[in-house]
């Protein structure tokens, strides 16, 4: 009998064709999904011609999202799509381009690409945001994803899981995104002490269970700046329900086994939380809501690969209905995909929070990285749903991010400070 | 050169959590995404910026063969290229740090630039050693103070992708070789 083994160790001894692997272990492991977006497309796409590859290994198990800098915001980047549009049909890639654009870590799951069991690779960071649906999926450079597309294989290193064991009701004014911006705040994020680098977290529980797939992205998406190696929840019935609507491919629901080793096992009760904020310039200066109450904002944004879901705009819209943004605020939403943006129209979110004077932007990463939508001046503040805060992220070094859940964001825009928001429910 | 075993100069030591930023700053990644490619030689001329103004211009002469670092180097979350790009522009030929962020070390090994974990090496390196570095033994010798350190040798499968230059051109003569066959 082949030995105990976590969720991340099946699924990568599945990959490399092995009957049990152990952590720290070298494997070459098959990749069931890889892909782009435009700022890294050109570079990945020259990489295979570099390899001398005229083909990807499966034209179903690649592709490009524009959502960084989409649409373009200036003629470098207008060239830049050009290009990477020309090498995407050289090499039978499908992109998502201007009118399916979205951000790719949602655009993958959305549409049926990302599915339990395999293993994914994408170009940036957020990649752990996917491991919501039971895969494991890695953020990797441009040679990397180069690589798995061109062979559909990479070399990987098996690493350690810590189980993260999450039990108790999430209060009114929680979301799963404070449990995340809690544990990064005790265990330090990449740019520093890192105490999770390397590792494999494994984020279950009743709590993590009764989660909406919404939520479980934006616990793994979170969980990304923590320097993880990958973040992973436990397939059931709701990921199960999920995929119905979406997807035509085949996949496998892991489990861990009973005896499993873990490096680390974390048992959290969530029942007396309040919400979370990273205040600035890192995402692990974390503190509690009530210690950052009354801190004056002039920008507001729901946003972004972590809180850019239907479930963080029906909380804004909740919130702001019948209410108006603060005179002195201005606040910026962006759904993470058409689809989102779609479906908050036909149920009304959108309607609501245009008549609370919210500007409605499109599709796009642009808010988080200072690329569109929101860029500050100096000396100005900002609180979003977004999942990095350094400086002069978006925009000038003078001024201030706090990112915090939607609700937060939504009756912080109402008051012109930061504001709780268990007084708008 | 790709693939050397022994490689021997000059050290220059940075403390810990030295991320990308500090690597190369902000400013210079949008050349590498704007055009879409990235120049070594340019980017090399900003290598450690963010640390200290003066690496890159010293640097520039060949005089520093090695980056020894404290905890976590290359972190900050960034999965982009550029500071591998910008370290080799800088002529360094290895880094070698007390312990490295995940995207730093995969980027390093995948372009060629040895990355090699070993604890300790900040206290027993200064800036201006010389160092020779066995990479296959897993060994340093600092020949200026006679200190000796060991590391565990990068695993093998590794050692392949370095000794071919990068992960590009050991999957390029992969693929011929397997296209060969057919």
């Amino acid at each position: 009998m082949a030995k105990a083994m976590t969720l991340t160790e099946k699924i990568m001894a599945q990959a490399a064709g092995l009957a049990e692997v152990y952590p720290g272990q070298m494997i070459t492991a098959k990749i069931g999904l890889a892909y782009t977006m435009d700022t890294l497309g050109k570079i990945v796409f020259n990489h295979l011609k570099s390899m001398g590859a005229t083909k990807v290994f499966d034209p179903e198990k690649v592709l490009v999202v524009f959502d960084h800098f989409a649409p373009a915001t200036d003629v470098n980047y207008a060239n830049l799509h050009n290009e990477v549009r020309k090498l995407a049909k050289q090499f039978n890639v499908r992109i998502y381009d201007i009118g399916n654009q979205g951000i790719m870590h949602h655009i993958v799951a959305e549409e049926g690409y990302l599915v339990p069991g395999i293993i994914a690779v994408a170009t940036d960071s957020h990649a752990l945001t996917g491991g919501g649906l039971g895969a494991v999926v890695l953020g990797v450079g441009a040679t990397d994803a180069a690589v798995a597309m061109a062979t559909g294989e990479l070399w990987l290193r098996v690493p350690a899981t810590v189980k993260v064991d999450i039990h108790g009701s999430l209060p009114k004014g929680t979301m799963s995104r404070d449990i995340m911006l809690y544990l990064m705040g005790q265990k330090g994020w990449d740019g520093t002490r890192a105490e999770w680098a390397y590792q494999a977290i494994e984020l279950t529980g009743e709590t993590v269970r009764r989660m909406s797939m919404d939520s479980r992205f934006a616990l793994c998406n979170l969980s990304s700046d923590a320097g993880a190696k990958n973040a992973i929840v436990p397939p059931d019935e709701v990921t199960r329900s999920y995929l119905e609507r979406r997807t035509r491919r085949t996949f496998q629901f892991f489990q861990s086994d009973p005896h499993a080793e873990y490096a680390d096992t974390i048992s959290l009760d969530v029942s007396t939380f309040e919400p979370q904020v990273a205040c600035p310039h890192s995402p692990d200066n974390v503190k509690p809501l009530s210690q950052v109450l009354g801190t004056k904002v002039h920008v507001a944004t729901i946003s972004s690969c972590s809180g850019g879901r239907l479930e963080d705009l029906h909380i804004a819209a909740q919130i702001l209905k019948g209410r108006k943004v603060h005179p002195d605020v201005r606040m910026i939403v962006s759904p993470a995909s058409q689809k989102i943006y779609q479906e908050a129209v036909e149920d009304g979110t959108f309607s609501t929070l245009l008549k609370s004077g919210v500007l409605i932007g499109h599709a796009t990463c642009g808010p988080c990285h200072g690329g569109q939508l929101v860029i500050l001046g100096d000396g100005e503040v900002c609180i979003g749903s977004v999942p990095r805060n350094m400086q002069g992220r978006m925009g000038s070094a003078e001024a201030e991010i706090y990112s915090a859940n939607p609700a937060v964001v939504a009756a912080s825009a109402i008051r012109g400070s930061i504001a709780d928001p268990r007084e708008y429910f | 050169m790709p693939g050397e075993m022994v490689l021997k100069g000059k050290a220059w030591v940075c403390g810990d959590y030295a991320d990308s930023h500090q690597i190369l700053p902000e400013k210079y990644w949008q050349g590498g995404s704007k055009v879409g490619t990235l120049n070594m030689e340019e980017l090399g001329k900003h290598a450690m910026e963010g640390a200290d103004q003066n690496f890159a211009a010293e640097a520039s002469s060949g005089k520093y063969s090695f980056i020894v670092a404290g905890r976590n180097f290359g972190g900050g979350g960034k999965s982009i290229e550029h500071p591998i790009f910008a370290i080799k522009g800088a002529g360094v030929k290895a880094v070698i740090a007390e312990s490295s962020s995940r995207y730093f070390f995969r980027n390093a090994i995948n372009n060629g630039l040895p990355i090699l974990i070993c604890e300790g090496v900040t206290s027993k390196v200064r800036k201006g050693d010389d160092l020779e570095v066995d990479l296959s033994k897993g060994e340093i010798r600092n020949l200026t103070t006679g200190a000796r350190l060991k590391f565990a040798p990068l695993p093998d499968a590794l050692m392949e992708i370095l000794k071919m230059g990068g992960y590009i051109p050991y999957t390029k003569k992969k693929m011929a070789t397997e296209s060969s066959r057919k």
